[in-house]
């Protein structure tokens, strides 16, 4: 059921807003991706999202130029929550959008009982990293599409892809989440709040940015992530990306600020049949979008065009590294040596 | 390791979770050795089960695993879906690592033969007590109430990292930290611990003065995440506690004398931060029992 003679990798495109999506639409992308104004979306942020009005829009504008929506509903409800989750499933099917992104057991169970018709797509939320574990997904609730941790080698997708037996939808570009999503709880073990709980990690609530005598210090629910020289550029204090002591020396012993960027591995990754790649970025502006659809979107068409002729160029990197998390970019995890 | 378990066959404890969970390299004892041991300990009355591994990636690692649900001798917990997968249709338990957040998610695995999960880390009390009251009949509840926390997976060994020694040739240096490598913050706060490729708290959970919440919730299993010291203890403050031989005063008052580096954490259980400690005091304990 894998891709493998597949030519075409779908572009899907981050759409936090009524503009985003327009402008990702209308420079290029397969497919967007919302998320409702509530915690069930992985990018629970103040004034971010899709009502059910402009749920409506977008579908509309984007259907008339042939993209499609998807919708995420990827957090993970609790019993106290569970009815604004069902809503939020109900509203998804009510507007007949392309494909729901889920990650929760409870939640795939409820939208794969009451709309077989509604297509659904495993979210990177629900870390499925191998075969058994897709295989779980698609028998139980028919997935048809799964998007993959960001925590695989280059080769493992490989691997996966000849013997998955749903497609695979992998990461291409922006912020690098270091641990297994849908498993990491640093966030709410500092803060209350995780992207499984909330639908944010290290949330901008918990945030002070403190100018001191020795320099910019920033800190989360009060803990000190890192602190800045005065010639030092600041980045936002996401947990994992903070400089920390581990026997006596200081460094980020986790992850620095960066973000993934893997357009050199367009080639490779067509080949294997992967169907779509994503870009991350939910949280950022129009302005970032429309970069990044754009470089993208020219990137598939090269590669599609003739696959041994693609080459990355230069333009295109400058742009990425400028709209880039500390303006550097890595290969993650598809990269063995970065493990 | 040998003597580690042999010790633990004298205690008090029921159930004994074996084997490595957290990275495929680690090998201290190879399968056989483990077989053995978990012979051993349901040899002397303890029910014994066998943990997968949480991050299944490479093909070596999932091979691993089936080879672990094919065992027929021994319960297996499934630390990934993959093992999920392969244990359906047979009585199967889930570790903290699977998500299990709601009611609806907890009977569509009971259905395809889920026997016991464990509480996920983050979620409290509050939590709890909305599951126990929809939990299908037969299944039973575990909740983490003694240890470091395990909050986050990566593909990344932070302690090879810490090395400057590339994953593939780590040297198992995580060997030498047997409680993992502390991480703190510039201020020197003791904030959390680097086990290879997994991510612990530094502070260790310590649900002591909460047992009698736990009990009232019908909880059927209290797990304890064995520190590198003191484990025999630990187990007998619980045991006696639960038995009322000791109060919860008493076995808390005893377990601050055994408190590791980083200190004690509960946030979690209360609702609020995992990192957070609150005080239950003797007053609230007389008014709840």
């Amino acid at each position: 059921m894998n891709n493998v003679n597949s030519t075409k990798m779908d572009l899907v495109c981050p759409a936090g807003n009524l503009p985003a999506l327009k402008i990702a639409v209308d420079k290029g992308a397969d497919a967007v991706y919302i998320g409702f104004k509530d915690d069930t979306n992985a990018r629970h942020f103040a004034g971010l999202n899709f009502n059910e009005k402009r749920s409506y829009q977008g579908i509309e504008y984007a259907h008339k130029q042939g993209c499609k929506v998807f919708l995420a509903i990827n957090t993970y409800p609790q019993a106290n929550g569970w009815n604004r989750w069902k809503n939020a499933v109900d509203l998804a099917a009510k507007l007949k959008i392309d494909a729901l992104i889920a990650a929760d057991i409870g939640v795939l169970d409820y939208a794969s009982n009451n709309y077989p018709e509604l297509r659904l797509h495993l979210s990177v939320q629900g870390s499925a990293k191998n075969s058994e574990a897709i295989q779980f997904y698609y028998e139980n609730f028919n997935i048809q599409r799964v998007v993959l941790p960001r925590v695989l080698s280059l080769k493992q997708v490989e691997q996966l892809a000849q013997i998955s037996p749903v497609p695979l939808e992998v990461f291409g570009f922006g912020s690098l989440c270091v641990m297994v999503e849908g498993r990491c709880l640093l966030s709410s073990y500092a803060t209350g709040q995780s992207p499984n709980t909330f639908g944010a990690c290290s949330p901008a609530s918990a945030v002070k940015w403190q100018e001191t005598p020795d320099g910019l210090q920033t800190r989360l629910n009060n803990i000190l992530i890192d602190s800045y020289q005065s010639n030092e550029p600041a980045a936002y204090p996401t947990l994992c990306k903070g400089r920390f002591e581990v026997s006596n020396n200081t460094y980020y012993a986790i992850e620095e600020p960066i973000s993934l960027n893997t357009i050199e591995l367009l080639p490779e990754l067509q080949k294997m049949g992967i169907a779509a790649i994503k870009i991350e970025g939910r949280q950022r502006s129009p302005a970032y979008v429309k970069q990044v659809t754009q470089v993208w979107r020219e990137a598939l068409d090269s590669c599609e065009h003739n696959i041994d002729a693609y080459s990355v160029k230069q333009q295109w990197l400058q742009t990425l590294h400028s709209v880039s998390e500390g303006r550097s970019t890595t290969l993650g995890a598809y990269h063995r040596p970065w493990q | 390791m040998y003597d580690f378990y042999k010790t633990i066959s004298k205690t008090k404890i029921d159930i004994v979770y074996l084997g490595e969970t957290v990275c495929s390299k680690r090998k201290l004892l190879r399968r056989d050795d483990w077989l053995e041991i978990a012979e051993q300990l349901k040899q002397s009355g303890k029910e014994v089960v066998l943990s997968s591994m949480a991050l299944i990636e490479a093909n070596s690692e999932l091979a691993a695993v089936k080879t672990l649900c094919s065992n027929t001798d021994f319960s297996i917990e499934a630390n990934d879906m993959s093992a999920v997968q392969l244990l359906k249709n047979k009585p199967f338990i889930t570790g903290p690592s699977v998500n299990i957040y709601n009611p609806s998610s907890l009977k569509m695995l009971a259905k395809l033969g889920l026997k016991r999960w464990v509480l996920p880390i983050e979620l409290s009390k509050e939590a709890l007590s909305d599951m126990q009251s929809e939990k299908p009949k037969g299944v039973e509840t575990e909740v983490l109430v003694y240890g470091r926390l395990p909050l986050a997976y990566s593909a990344r060994c932070f302690t090879a990292r810490s090395h400057n020694l590339p994953k593939d040739n780590c040297q198992l240096r995580c060997l030498d930290d047997p409680d993992g490598l502390l991480l703190s913050t510039q201020e020197e706060q003791k904030f959390l611990v680097l086990n290879g490729i997994q991510t612990q708290s530094a502070k260790t959970s310590n649900l002591i003065m909460d047992l009698h919440e736990l009990i009232n919730l019908n909880v059927d299993v209290l797990r304890i995440s064995p520190p590198s010291k003191h484990t025999e203890k630990i187990i007998e403050l619980f045991h006696k506690t639960l038995h009322k031989a000791y109060s919860a005063s008493e076995a808390n008052r005893a377990l601050q004398k055994l408190m590791p580096a980083g200190g004690y954490c509960n946030g979690y259980w209360h609702g609020t931060n995992g990192i957070d400690w609150q005080e239950t005091t003797e007053e609230i304990l007389c008014q709840l029992s």
